[in-house]
């Protein structure tokens, strides 16, 4: 076996659905504090790889590697929930739906798993819960459950659920796809800012200015395979293959 | 119609009224216990559990509650399991009623979306910790109405042990019915005191629903 050289290694990742072969043989290196774009059409497999990056889908074949341990490692069934449940404690994910927890207030969703799992003291879950709110620009509607909160507040909300943990890699899947268009730069504002302390994110995302403007390197992915890659000012302004091209080209007319 | 006579035999249907009471209570905390089993069982990692919950629904739900009455009641002594009739009722029809009431539970913990386990999950929660601090709490929410359906229908099945002898209101109806063949008004009477009982019950499960809804 290799030694794991990068904060986040994906060897040959292969997953099927019976017959249907979502990712093929996929290769991926992430360094610390890097922040990568995926983004391909709906059914390219994009969320798929992502979410076997916490063992969400778990892959059929390949290997997942964080910080120098492998995430998917082959264990029986209880050990493998003891390490897998302490692997996913340093990875936040964030969905599309944000699937807040409905009966808790703002600050709860915060604080439960932190108190849970880390076994602070109430005052401690409250000063974190008051952190990570402020820190996304939610304080104001800490004692607020879900019902009451607009779509973009719900992710950010989520995003400071995630954040409480204190990860070291974030998952984002499709956060924004399912705003109403004047709510995605809040959400947008919020990872930029996680950007900018130097978070490592992988982001899945439809949004090109967004990936454009953010990731240090964009993945177009089609059909399960990774097409191209490179920093979003050569993949967006001279991609090399006509997939690629193809997909930018219905997108910006999409959008236009 | 004979008023004056239901006037005078009414404190005694009043009487069978508490039977039928204790009865759909001990009935129906046991139905909870079982459900609650049986539901577990259905949703279980493990595929024998999964079987025998499965088998535990059909075998109970596919059957006459009076003819598994019967079996327990008059065809337990056979193999051993001597009971009287007001135990007889109480386990013949809590053990029917957790067979719906299995259904009800396990209902409203796969109507969970499928993103709150996930959600959870990926914070780091145990399944088992991702079962009792989200999907649970939703889920109670969820089934106290089904629940009080099922309610309903368990305590309109307590009539059922008046076969068994057990003196409630349906047996103690058909016993003054001898004395008096006023059939009409002795099954009048008791089907008040059934609409009663089943309208204040009703009404509980509604004032929970409402207290336990989320703002």
């Amino acid at each position: 076996m290799t030694e794991q050289t990068h904060f986040v290694e994906i060897r040959h990742a292969q997953k099927s659905f019976g017959t249907l072969e979502v990712l093929k043989d996929i290769s991926l290196n992430v360094e610390r504090g890097q922040i990568v774009g995926i983004i391909g059409s709906s059914g390219s497999g994009k969320s798929t790889l992502l979410r076997a990056i916490n063992d969400l889908d778990p892959l059929t074949g390949g290997e997942i590697w964080l910080d120098g341990v492998q995430v998917n490692k082959t264990l029986p069934h209880r050990q493998y929930e003891i390490h897998i449940n302490e692997m996913r404690q340093h990875v936040g994910m964030v969905f599309q739906h944000f699937n807040l927890f409905p009966h808790m207030t703002a600050r709860e969703n915060v604080t439960m798993a932190p108190k849970l799992l880390k076994s602070l003291y109430q005052a401690e879950a409250d000063k974190l819960a008051e952190e990570q709110l402020d820190k996304v620009g939610m304080l104001e509607r800490i004692d607020y459950y879900p019902s009451q909160l607009s779509g973009g507040q719900k992710q950010r909300v989520a995003i400071a659920r995630a954040l409480a943990m204190q990860p070291k890699l974030m998952l984002f899947d499709e956060a924004t796809s399912a705003l109403d268009p004047e709510l995605v730069e809040e959400v947008n504002m919020v990872m930029k800012k996680l950007a900018e302390e130097h978070m490592t994110m992988i982001i899945v995302t439809h949004e090109m200015d967004f990936a454009a403007s953010v990731c240090d390197r964009v993945l177009f992915m089609d059909k399960g395979v990774v097409v191209e890659e490179g920093p979003p000012s050569v993949l967006f302004k001279k991609p090399t293959q006509d997939r690629t091209r193809a997909f930018l080209r219905k997108h910006i007319e999409g959008a236009s | 119609m004979d008023i004056d006579l239901m006037l005078k035999v009414y404190p005694f249907f009043l009487e069978a009224a508490w039977v039928t009471i204790l009865l759909s209570v001990l009935t129906a905390i046991l139905g909870l216990i079982c459900g609650t089993l049986g539901a577990a069982a259905r949703l279980s990692r493990f595929a024998l559990f999964r079987f025998l919950g499965a088998a535990y629904v059909s075998v109970f739900r596919g059957t006459p509650a009076l003819i598994q009455l019967f079996i327990l009641y008059l065809g337990g002594p056979q193999i051993g399991i001597q009971l009287d009739a007001f135990e007889a009722g109480v386990i013949g029809l809590g053990i029917n009623a957790g067979a719906y009431m299995t259904e009800t539970i396990r209902g409203a913990i796969i109507a969970i979306d499928k993103g709150q386990r996930e959600a959870a999950r990926t914070l780091g929660l145990s399944s088992w910790q991702a079962t009792y601090k989200v999907i649970l709490p939703q889920a109670a929410r969820l089934m106290v109405r089904p629940l009080g359906v099922n309610l309903n229908m368990l305590i309109k099945a307590t009539a059922l042990v008046a076969a068994i002898a057990v003196v409630e209101l349906t047996y103690t109806a058909q016993r003054y019915i001898g004395s008096t063949y006023k059939p009409f008004e002795m099954f009048l009477l008791a089907g008040i005191l059934y609409m009663i009982i089943i309208y204040v019950t009703g009404r509980g499960v509604a004032w929970l629903d409402r207290k336990v809804q989320i703002t």
